[in-house]
């Protein structure tokens, strides 16, 4: 039981990371441009 | 990277007047930064790879006026921002023609950038992915047998998390059900709403006494597959809607004013009065109905009549909206205003014409409209029956709410958009932009295809086919009489002899007539009609221009508006696919016939008016294929249309797809993808309904626990997009052999 009480509140607080990640991303701009990130990586100047 | 290399000459072609090469209108068109610079954003139809993006962002870069430059590749944009204090605005749209790409300047104000709706339903499925995760963890855990104490405490946990996440994330549900029942009606959202407030509810209360089961996994996971289907259809429906303002070439926004002192002022549409006296330039679109006040000029009326002759125009006469001017820089005076111009018109018959449409119920509408009372009942009856039966009205609700919950229709809202979604990627892929499903759903239906002529299976471009022997004087003169003028043929000339050094002539254009050109020793030289330059020629079928000196014939250019490359692979196509294919022309009977024989169509209609073809398209189910505003009353009566880019703006906001490049083979493409798409939308749709057939019986008896509305709902969805994304991997396989074939280096120059 005493496990769970540690575990528990561990794995929240990951998902409620990952959560705020994605969020963070989005507002950000991450996902305006899928195709052209892949794209630009081949591009030597940028 | 020479993966990409458009046909240039083509660009070169398309280098007609509109907005793009008028400097003030794209000031006025962008989005002031604050800071003295602008930000446009034009569509970039061909670009897609990275040298694409590097071709246009340094072509540009290379400007002083641009402050930046960026390609979005995803969206096929690119934004700019500029300091008009710094360098014409026209000069952008050069720019990325010089590199090789097509370009169209949008409409700020239909910019979808920032689209909340969109933002809601991402940041929504978010948290109910998040929710609905961490709850299964604690669900998982109870199915496998946590008891007592520790069952209880993962339901409080999961009800902590549950509760917020189905507030925030059912928002769209309950706003849109509340609308729905306010007035009386009611949607597919309803059933959700209640199931999952329902089921919330009562696994909070059985939370609270110690209860054994718990929904809130179910109801956060059915929330969240509810938004996956929710978001893939908004994306849709914003992929339409960009679509058509991504093409927007735009009819004329305004004009310049010629103020009474002589001044000049930009003028946008809707304040043009009649009376005004308006500035047409070069290869500008008349703006509103007009009488012509200068000498007499030439127009392109091609987007209006579908002909491509150039229209002579006598001064005092009236100009009508949308006609483009091919002469000089002439005065008009405002007739109409522009709610009453010609175009507006045509607006207003392609809007009743498309009200007249019978357009049959989008399949999901259909479906939603059994489904809600069927379930209320369903579920009612399941509650109302265990209370007779039994007595308990707790294992009765509990009964009922799970009946809610697995006829929640998880897979029936993925079914349709899903198919959709995927279907218009890989029409996207080649080019071909969708407006909606439900244009994809009737083009699956059609019985017969109609073509328009000029534009649609001709490219639409007077090409020069014969010139006879040229002295390399009479080259260099024809050359720089034709780059004096804006004609489409002395266009189509000036592009054929290439760049010639200038002459010094003394050159004078007369509208209708030709171009003349006088040197102090060597006499006068012409370019125009035969009759003009004093020749008789023998009859030919196509325009033609006579190069004279003095009145004798030096040279005559002969002109043909050339067929689609692929224009007769198409039709055999379509005729493979079982579609009879009709050719509905404006155009004279010789014309018409001459081109339908060249692409294999049989059935010609010609010297029809636009009134005609909208009866003709309007008889059984008719794809109507076409281009110009004459089309267009056509292309919104007909029962699925399509317009290729170069299409007039008003042809292409008629029309159901949009298809870019030269490429007729688009159509049966279209066709093929769309077939395909209903086949595999019945069978999600008789996945969906099996399920339910098999999963509603053992949730009215009482045997449906979490665990099993669990496995039934996940299994379901996963299975309906699995098979929707079978029309996307086919092709991919397919692409993929073809490549191996050619060896994986791409050398050709962009194939399709």
């Amino acid at each position: 039981m005493s496990g769970l009480l540690l575990l528990i509140p561990i794995a929240i607080v990951m998902g409620l990371l990952a959560l705020v990640a994605f969020l963070w991303a989005l507002r950000n701009g991450q996902y305006e441009d899928l195709d052209g990130g892949s794209q630009r990586i081949l591009d030597e100047d940028d | 990277m020479t993966c990409c290399v458009p046909g240039e000459e083509d660009v070169a072609q398309a280098a007609t007047g509109g907005v793009e090469s008028d400097s003030a209108a794209l000031v006025a068109l962008s989005r002031r930064l604050g800071d003295g610079t602008c930000q446009l954003e034009f569509a970039v139809p061909d670009a897609h790879c990275a040298a694409c993006i590097r071709a246009i962002e340094t072509g540009l870069k290379s400007l002083p006026q641009v402050v930046s430059a960026r390609v979005n590749l995803s969206r096929r944009r690119v934004r700019i921002v500029f300091d008009p204090e710094r360098g014409e605005a026209s000069a952008l749209s050069t720019a990325i023609r010089a590199s090789g790409y097509h370009n169209y300047v949008l409409d700020p104000s239909d910019d979808s950038a920032g689209d909340p709706v969109l933002a809601e339903l991402v940041k929504s499925l978010a948290v109910a992915g998040f929710a609905a995760g961490n709850i299964m963890l604690f669900s998982v855990s109870v199915w496998s047998g946590a008891n007592d104490a520790t069952r209880d405490l993962f339901h409080w946990i999961s009800a902590i998390i549950a509760l917020p996440a189905i507030a925030y994330a059912g928002r769209i549900f309950f706003r849109s059900a509340w609308r729905a029942l306010r007035v009386g009606r009611t949607n597919m959202d309803v059933p959700i709403s209640i199931g999952v407030t329902l089921a919330a509810a009562l696994s909070l209360f059985e939370t609270i006494v110690s209860g054994e089961h718990a929904y809130f996994d179910a109801s956060t996971t059915l929330l969240f597959f509810l938004l996956v289907g929710r978001t893939l259809d908004h994306l849709m429906r914003e992929r339409a809607r960009s679509a058509v303002t991504n093409l927007a070439r735009l009819q004329p926004r305004g004009g310049t004013r010629v103020l009474p002192d002589g001044g000049r002022e930009y003028v946008q549409l809707d304040e043009i009065a009649p009376g005004m006296t308006l500035e047409i330039r070069a290869g500008e679109r008349v703006p509103v109905d007009s009488a012509l006040l200068d000498h007499n000029a030439l127009f392109d009326y091609s987007i209006i009549t579908g002909e491509s002759a150039p229209h002579a125009v006598p001064q005092g006469d009236a100009v009508v909206a949308g006609a483009n001017n091919l002469s000089g820089p002439l005065l008009v005076r405002a007739e109409r205003a522009s709610t009453e111009s010609f175009l507006s018109r045509m607006a207003a018959m392609m809007e009743a014409a498309q009200d007249a449409r019978t357009k049959p119920r989008r399949i999901a509408e259909r479906a939603a409209a059994i489904y809600a009372p069927l379930v209320h009942a369903t579920a009612f009856a399941t509650f109302a029956g265990w209370l007779l039966a039994t007595g308990d009205w707790h294992n009765a609700l509990l009964n009922a709410v799970a009946v809610l919950i697995i006829t929640c229709p998880c897979a029936l809202a993925l079914a349709v958009p899903i198919v959709h979604v995927v279907a218009a990627g890989r029409m996207f892929e080649r080019g071909i932009l969708m407006k909606d499903g439900a244009a994809l759903e009737r083009a699956a239906e059609i019985e017969s295809v109609a073509f328009d002529k000029t534009g649609t299976l001709t490219l639409g471009e007077p090409r020069m086919v014969e010139q006879g022997e040229l002295s390399d004087e009479a080259r260099r003169i024809a050359a720089s009489l034709a780059a004096a003028s804006s004609h489409p043929l002395s266009r189509s000339i000036s592009a054929m002899l290439g760049e010639q050094p200038s002459l010094g002539l003394s050159i004078r254009e007369f509208p209708g007539r030709g171009i003349e050109g006088t040197d102090d020793n060597s006499g006068v030289w012409r370019l125009g009609s035969a009759r003009w330059c004093g020749v008789v020629t023998s009859e030919s079928s196509g325009p033609e221009v006579v190069l004279s000196k003095d009145g004798t014939a030096l040279a005559t250019f002969m002109f043909e508006d050339r067929v689609r490359p692929d224009a007769s692979t198409a039709i055999r196509e379509l005729s493979a696919l079982g579609l009879p294919v009709r050719l509905l022309s404006g155009d004279r009977p010789e014309v018409a016939n001459a081109v339908g024989m060249e692409v294999g169509i049989r059935d010609i209609a010609a010297g029809l008016l636009p009134e005609q073809k909208l009866a003709a398209v309007q008889q059984g189910r008719t794809m109507m294929v076409g281009d110009g505003v004459n089309d267009a009353p056509a292309l919104s009566a007909a029962y699925v249309s399509v317009a290729p880019v170069s299409a007039s703006d008003i042809g292409r906001s008629a029309a159901d797809f949009v298809f870019t490049g030269d490429r007729l083979t688009a159509v049966p493409f279209i066709i093929a993808v769309a077939r395909r798409a209903a086949a595999l939308v019945t069978q999600n749709l008789t996945i969906a309904i099996g399920y339910n057939v098999f999963a509603v019986p053992l949730a009215i008896s009482g045997h449906v626990t979490p665990l099993i509305a669990a496995i039934a709902m996940s299994s379901s969805s996963i299975v309906v997009v699995a098979n929707a994304l079978r029309l996307g991997l086919s092709h991919r396989r397919k692409r993929a052999r073809a490549e191996e074939a050619r060896g994986i280096v791409q050398v050709e120059p962009r194939a399709a």
